[in-house]
């Protein structure tokens, strides 16, 4: 073989490669493009006021309303609860299995944090009917444990394997030379962990949580299935309410193709992936800000 | 110059990682207020023996050790022995400058913090004598608020061991503490220790001979977990008594 | 962390009269209690999946029978089986891993073996981040508006199976990527240094070198798609189809839609409560068998690359 045929032989399945890895960046630039295409035309029948703003969602009346202020809410709130309480647990966890657990242990106990993680979400929303819904209602004397109390707990146990998971590689990243440092200054094993490792562990900490807030503002099945679906801004957590998701996946498939309810549907979807992609930008913020700070 | 009471008094201690023998019976005197070198080849088991006597070994999967260390006549390895305590009587060195990652300031103010020292006109006269007493407060005092990890390697640990005095130790346990450290970091780090032992009993393990014969006022040669030969300094490195201390101090081996 | 000691020292206790400094009350109850916490925690958290576990199994395993894998549902799904749903969900898996695997793995071997700090470089990360970050629902709407109408393909097993390749992508990007940062640098140097260009040097060391991890990583991504409903809702999952789908081009059955649909829209839906127990528990079987799968082989490869 001469030598220019192995370097022609070299550049082709460079080329393919390069071709090939691009997917990515066309399959995100599709998104982005096919979401306004179709999500924009709403705004010839609504102004970015009322869409936004707007407190009643009647897609199908005539006229329709397309007010996504009580969507809007009831994301943000079964984010924020489902946080609040998923939050603490992770990174009890996190700090379980990076310091605290015996190493034979551990190898049994982050696999099934993973599994938990696997947990297909549709079951999940089922378990909130069957299972937490019931037991609300009668705990509670309400008209429907469909709520977003249950749709938090559920998604709160959706986001735990992925704060905890992140949490713990943060923390397990925490050279031993600071704990050794630490505990040869007297602390305690919850000193350290306290106010070294954690302190130390910070920017990953934060970035795992943000992540997991990224998640559940995206997760769709939980709330379909376990949020009640009222468009409604709710009250008390016993509330129902219709998260952005929800409501997509709930009324796109009795929407004809090219209707202003699509459109709308649509725009619910850009307003989606414009939060996840915030948070989502936030994160590398914290990701690279965290490596400066370290030196 | 065997002091009336040691500090330390260790007899007949052996300790074992899993089936590997690290420590072989070893039996020593640490004189206070003096500056003792453990010696000897890597692997020797000197910077294990050092880690015994703050119970750092606790954390070594594994680790089984047998015998006695008393500090000030009391056993440390006894029941009822409160590790915190005594970590907070037996400061520590390490290797690699390892200051934690927030100011100067936070760094030499952690332990006296976790005693429970909440005043901060306190703390602050704390920080700075301890940084006094590690010679690195004449190049800090305006910056006690900027990032520990911007000092440089040399600074770093003087920085640790003023961290470590500042819980007001007994005696301070180095490991090794220049070998990260260039030649101007090491002389400055040297030339404290001498000072440190006005005030500390220090015990310091060194990779470097001449370290040691600088200075240490005795020095322990170890081989394969066994503890050799122990003297004054000047002795072990003029005349010493058996052959393989002979052998190590003159380059034959290791 | 447990240490086991023997002491002969007690003996000698009473003699000195050295003492400890005084350690403030409180810190070591209070190192007790979180760490108790911390245990509970754990605790809690094993407890919970084995309670959903045991539940599940225990309402679900009456209704697991052979014909119940291998029947259509029948009198408007209130009887029957689930035998389409199963062969749909694993026609969906294959498709979307037809379309992730190779571009996962083509990409990964871009970001490590070609890859230089350049701004083509940096925006195909970038791609790849913002994909794992995109909610489900939204990679539904994409499916929808590209593949079953703009490209004409209608709702069908191509559209819902690419759309949850689409969602697969950035999952086996990571995967393969760490399989292929983890092969040693001396297995590339020794192979450039028999005169093996790039690409025979890839592909003939590197990427058998990988495999195994990469085929983990596959695995474990079937465990995220198999149980994803979101995205298939409105590109391609059927509601009720009798047959098996024998082209693209025809819409398909799936476990995950047909759990709703039979706890939401269902012709009765407490009247199914058996059927729905039993669809859970074979989606639950597959998605978490595959994953445990994936997890006991990647488990074992990392001990093998230790020795």
């Amino acid at each position: 073989m001469k030598d220019s045929d192995t370097l022609r032989g070299d550049r082709i399945p460079k080329r393919v490669i390069t071709v090939l890895a691009s997917t990515g960046m066309a399959i995100m630039l599709f998104i982005l493009y096919f979401l306004l295409r179709e999500g924009l035309p709403v705004l010839r029948h609504a102004s970015l006021g009322e869409l936004l703003l707007g407190s009643y969602w009647y897609p199908t009346y005539d006229p329709p309303e397309f007010g996504m202020f009580p969507l809007v809410v009831g994301s943000l709130a079964v984010t924020a609860l489902a946080s609040l309480l998923a939050v603490p647990v992770s990174l009890g966890l996190a700090a379980f299995i990076s310091e605290v657990c015996p190493r034979s242990l551990r190898e049994i106990f982050k696999p099934i944090l993973e599994v938990l993680g696997f947990f297909p979400s549709v079951v999940l929303g089922f378990i909130g009917m069957v299972v937490i819904a019931p037991w609300l209602q009668e705990r509670f004397s309400i008209l429907t444990g469909l709520n977003l109390m249950n749709a938090s707990i559920l998604m709160g146990i959706m986001i735990v394997p992925v704060v905890a998971s992140l949490a713990e590689d943060a923390m397990a990243a925490v050279p031993k030379d600071l704990r050794d440092a630490a505990y040869a200054l007297g602390s305690t094993r919850w000193e350290t962990i306290s106010r070294v490792v954690i302190p130390s562990a910070l920017p990953g900490i934060l970035q795992a949580c943000l992540l997991g807030v990224m998640r559940a503002v995206g997760e769709t099945m939980v709330v379909l299935m376990a949020s009640g679906g009222a468009a409604l801004v709710p009250r008390s957590v016993l509330d129902p309410v219709r998260p952005l998701t929800s409501t997509i996946a709930a009324e796109m498939g009795e929407t004809p193709v090219g209707s202003d309810h699509y459109f709308s549907l649509f725009f619910a979807g850009i307003l989606l992936l414009v939060i996840t992609l915030g948070i989502n930008v936030a994160a590398m913020w914290v990701e690279r800000r965290g490596m400066r700070w370290r030196g | 110059m065997p002091a009336a009471t040691p500090k330390f008094l260790v007899r007949a201690l052996n300790l074992h990682y899993g089936e590997h023998h690290a420590l072989k019976n070893v039996e020593m005197d640490i004189a206070p207020k003096s500056v003792t070198a453990f010696i000897g080849p890597s692997g020797c088991g000197k910077s294990t023996f050092l880690r015994c006597l703050n119970r750092m070994n606790d954390f070594i999967l594994g680790c089984r050790v047998e015998g006695e260390i008393k500090l000030d006549g009391m056993d440390i390895y006894a029941a009822s022995t409160d590790v915190i305590a005594l970590r907070r009587k037996v400061g520590m060195v390490f290797q690699r400058p390892n200051p934690f990652p927030s100011s100067i300031w936070e760094n030499v103010a952690y332990g006296p913090r976790l005693h429970g020292i909440r005043n901060k006109t306190v703390l602050q006269e704390i920080v700075e004598s301890s940084l006094k007493g590690a010679a690195l407060w004449e190049e800090v005092q305006d910056k006690l608020h900027t990032p520990a990890l911007a000092l440089s390697g040399g600074q770093q640990q003087r920085l640790c061991i003023a961290r470590a005095i500042a819980v007001e130790p007994e005696v301070l346990l180095m490991d090794e503490p220049t070998s990260a450290l260039d030649p101007l970091g090491t002389a400055r780090i040297e030339e404290l220790v001498r000072e440190l032992k006005e005030r500390y009993t220090v015990v310091i393990v060194t990779h470097n001979m001449q370290q040691a014969a600088r200075i240490s006022d005795m020095t322990c040669f170890f081989l394969m977990g066994e503890t050799i030969e122990m003297g004054p300094t000047q002795e072990i490195f003029t005349s010493p008594q058996d052959r393989r201390t002979e052998d190590y101090i003159t380059g034959r081996f290791g | 962390m447990k240490t086991t000691r023997r002491s002969n020292g007690s003996a000698h206790a009473s003699q000195g009269a050295g003492t400890l400094p005084e350690v403030r009350a409180g810190r070591v109850v209070k190192d007790k209690l979180v760490t108790a916490l911390l245990w509970c925690t754990m605790g809690g958290i094993v407890l919970l999946l084995g309670g959903i576990l045991t539940f599940l199994s225990a309402r679900g395993a009456g209704v697991l029978s052979w014909d119940f894998f291998l029947e259509p549902p029948r009198e408007a799904m209130t009887q029957g089986g689930v035998y389409p749903a199963i062969v749909g969900t694993f026609q969906l898996i294959l498709v979307s891993m037809a379309f992730a695997f190779p571009m996962g793995v083509a990409t990964a071997v871009y970001l490590v073996e070609y890859a230089r700090d350049d701004f083509f470089t940096r925006t195909v990360r970038l791609a790849i981040r913002s994909l794992a970050g995109v909610p489900s629902v939204v990679f539904g709407l994409f499916g929808l508006s590209f593949f079953a109408v703009f490209l004409g393909f209608g709702p069908c097993l191509l559209s819902a199976g690419l759309t949850l390749g689409c969602l697969a992508l950035p999952i086996m990007v990571g995967a393969a990527e760490s399989a292929l940062r983890s092969v040693p640098q001396d297995y590339r140097d020794a192979s450039y240094a028999m005169g093996a260009t790039r690409w025979q040097t890839i592909y003939k060391v590197v990427l058998p070198a990988a495999f195994p991890s990469i085929l983990t990583g596959g695995i474990l991504s079937v465990g995220r798609v198999a149980g994803e409903t979101a995205p298939i809702i409105f590109t391609g999952a059927a509601f009720y189809a009798p047959h098996v789908a024998r082209s693209l081009f025809q819409e398909v059955m799936a476990l995950p839609y047909h759990i709703l649909v039979l706890a939401t829209a269902g012709t009765n839906i407490e009247m199914t409560r058996p059927i729905q127990y039993g669809t859970v528990l074979v989606l639950l079987i597959i998605v978490l068998g595959t994953t445990l799968i994936g997890i006991l082989w990647r488990a074992r490869l990392r001990l093998k690359n230790v020795r």
